[in-house]
């Protein structure tokens, strides 16, 4: 069975009987990084096409369909033309910063991605409190707009960012209490815990209706979280042009743009790892067959189904939802949010404490 | 607020949003509903919409008669001067003089297709045809004569 666990153990293993241990870690390094800098380069690719052909489709449009078969290569002809364009400083600009802005929205997705498990024993980084890693690098990522408003030297750019920095700011709480009402559940902080805990059935369905809805609040505050529709306050395109990446262009602009779908793509498969058990089978209580038959799909088919599936949601909301203004936004968060899923980390302790989930 | 009411708003919230989403994944998943047409490549299968608007023309039956009694209410009715109506007087075999049309000049560069020539017209003789491939490479080739030459205005209309 095809299994990429097997794969890097035989890397590891090869490397480690030809190279000494100091050289085998540069090689792997190596390998991380052309890894990574692909997935990055191919989810881009992917996740801008999948945008326009869902955006199109709940349109009743076609979307694009002529650059290749079905409009495939679209987005590669789009790449071409951004790396071709000039990248443009503004002339007041603190050229420093606002060269260094994309750069480091780009490194905080990197980052986002190492404790990440893509399939069953295949994952960078381990640590055993991944998730608050996670939590914690994610709100890095407001500095990185917060900067690249501040240096632009432009009202518009610096609107958004500060509207970027209200809302991120305030939905990572909510974010934050729905991540840890899984913790709570399933007793780790470990990646991998978490996932294992899910072996006999996904905390989306085992939490019961608490957990499903810490699922909602989680979805909202992420949608939130990554600046997408309908909480694209920060570039508003019809009030701020395009908020915190009005003054960018070219190959900068087209790293703030990847970075989003990175980072739409991290947080649903932090989704997927929490809520939906990652890259673990779906399995149901008892029943023998079936649970052997889920087996047979691999896990790296099944994280990047889940993953996807959420991908797809969040897109669906994107294209349904009008944007909320700046005061409905903070009453959805302060008001709402933050009260429910308060009361439902109660809940959720209870339900722990008690051991009434399965 | 009461917390009833809090309830209540959550609950008003979530079901409309829920109503929207069914509503646009309605048309996801149906992909029967695009109306999207690959306009180039079908144009001999083009589909237009009934009420589809793209030149004022004058409808001439086979015998070369119009309805146009030269009233001139459609240039009247026309915002931004796009119809010119020439008249002349015809002489009745009881020799009494008549208005009649000579010319129905239409400046199609200037039309806008706002219809209200069509609605102000009394004997229904212009109508919208759905031609709307006009791209010229000389401009006068836009002003138009819409009656025919020879034609006259069909028995009985006033």
């Amino acid at each position: 069975m095809f299994s990429l666990e097997h794969i890097t153990n035989e890397v590891q293993n090869w490397l480690s009987s030809n190279f000494s241990s100091g050289w085998v870690l540069v090689w792997e390094c190596l390998i991380v990084i052309v890894l990574t800098t692909g997935l990055f380069a191919v989810l881009g690719l992917v996740l801008v096409l999948m945008e326009r052909k869902v955006a199109a489709q709940i349109q009743i449009r076609l979307g694009p369909n002529r650059v290749g078969p079905r409009g495939m290569l679209q987005t590669v002809a789009d790449t071409l033309k951004l790396v071709m364009k000039e990248g443009l400083t503004p002339d007041l600009a603190d050229k420093f910063l606002f060269n260094l802005a994309p750069f480091l929205v780009m490194m905080v997705a990197m980052l986002l991605l190492a404790p990440i498990a893509f399939a069953r024993g295949f994952q960078l980084w381990d640590i055993n409190i991944g998730v608050l890693y996670i939590s914690a690098v994610s709100s890095l990522s407001v500095i990185g707009i917060l900067m690249a408003g501040w240096a632009s030297n432009n009202k518009y750019s610096l609107l958004g960012a500060m509207r970027s920095g209200a809302q991120i700011v305030s939905y990572e709480l909510s974010a934050g209490m729905a991540v840890l009402s899984i913790v709570v559940l399933s007793g780790s902080l470990q990646i991998t815990e978490i996932i294992q805990s899910q072996q006999n059935g996904w905390w989306l369905f085992k939490g019961h209706i608490p957990a499903v809805i810490a699922f909602v609040v989680f979805i909202i505050a992420v949608t939130a979280e990554t600046n997408r529709a309908p909480f694209d306050l920060a570039e508003a395109e019809s009030e701020l042009t395009a908020g915190f990446h009005t003054e960018y262009s070219g190959m900068k602009f087209a790293l703030f743009f990847l970075a989003e779908y990175i980072n739409i793509f991290i947080v649903c498969a932090i989704g997927a790892t929490l809520f939906l058990g990652g890259w673990m089978p779906l399995h149901i209580g008892s029943w023998g067959g079936f649970n052997h038959l889920m087996d047979y799909i691999p896990s790296s088919i099944w994280f990047l189904g889940k993953t996807f599936l959420l991908i797809f949601l969040i897109m669906w909301f994107r294209w349904t939802f009008p944007r909320l203004r700046v005061d409905q936004l903070l009453a959805l968060e302060w008001k709402y949010l933050l009260p429910i899923s308060m009361l439902n980390l109660l809940l959720v302790t209870l339900i722990a404490i008690l051991g009434w989930h399965f | 607020m009461s917390v009833k009411e809090y309830i209540q708003n959550v609950y008003n919230g979530v079901t409309s949003l829920l109503k929207g989403m069914r509503k646009t994944g309605y048309y996801f998943f149906h992909p029967k509903e695009i109306i999207t047409q690959q306009y180039p490549d079908n144009r001999s299968t083009l589909q237009l919409a009934e009420r589809f608007r793209g030149e004022v023309v004058m409808p001439h039956d086979a015998s070369n008669e119009h309805a146009c009694t030269g009233c001139t209410a459609c240039e009247l009715a026309c915002p931004n001067g796009t119809i010119k109506i020439i008249t002349r007087f015809d002489t009745t075999p009881e020799g009494k003089k008549k208005k009649a049309l000579d010319t129905f000049i239409y400046h199609l560069e200037l039309c806008t297709m706002c219809n209200l020539c069509v609605e102000a017209c009394p004997t229904d003789a212009i109508k919208m045809a759905q031609n709307f491939e006009h791209s010229v490479f000389d401009r006068s080739k836009l002003t138009k004569k819409l009656n025919q030459p020879g034609s006259k205005i069909r028995e009985g209309v006033e």
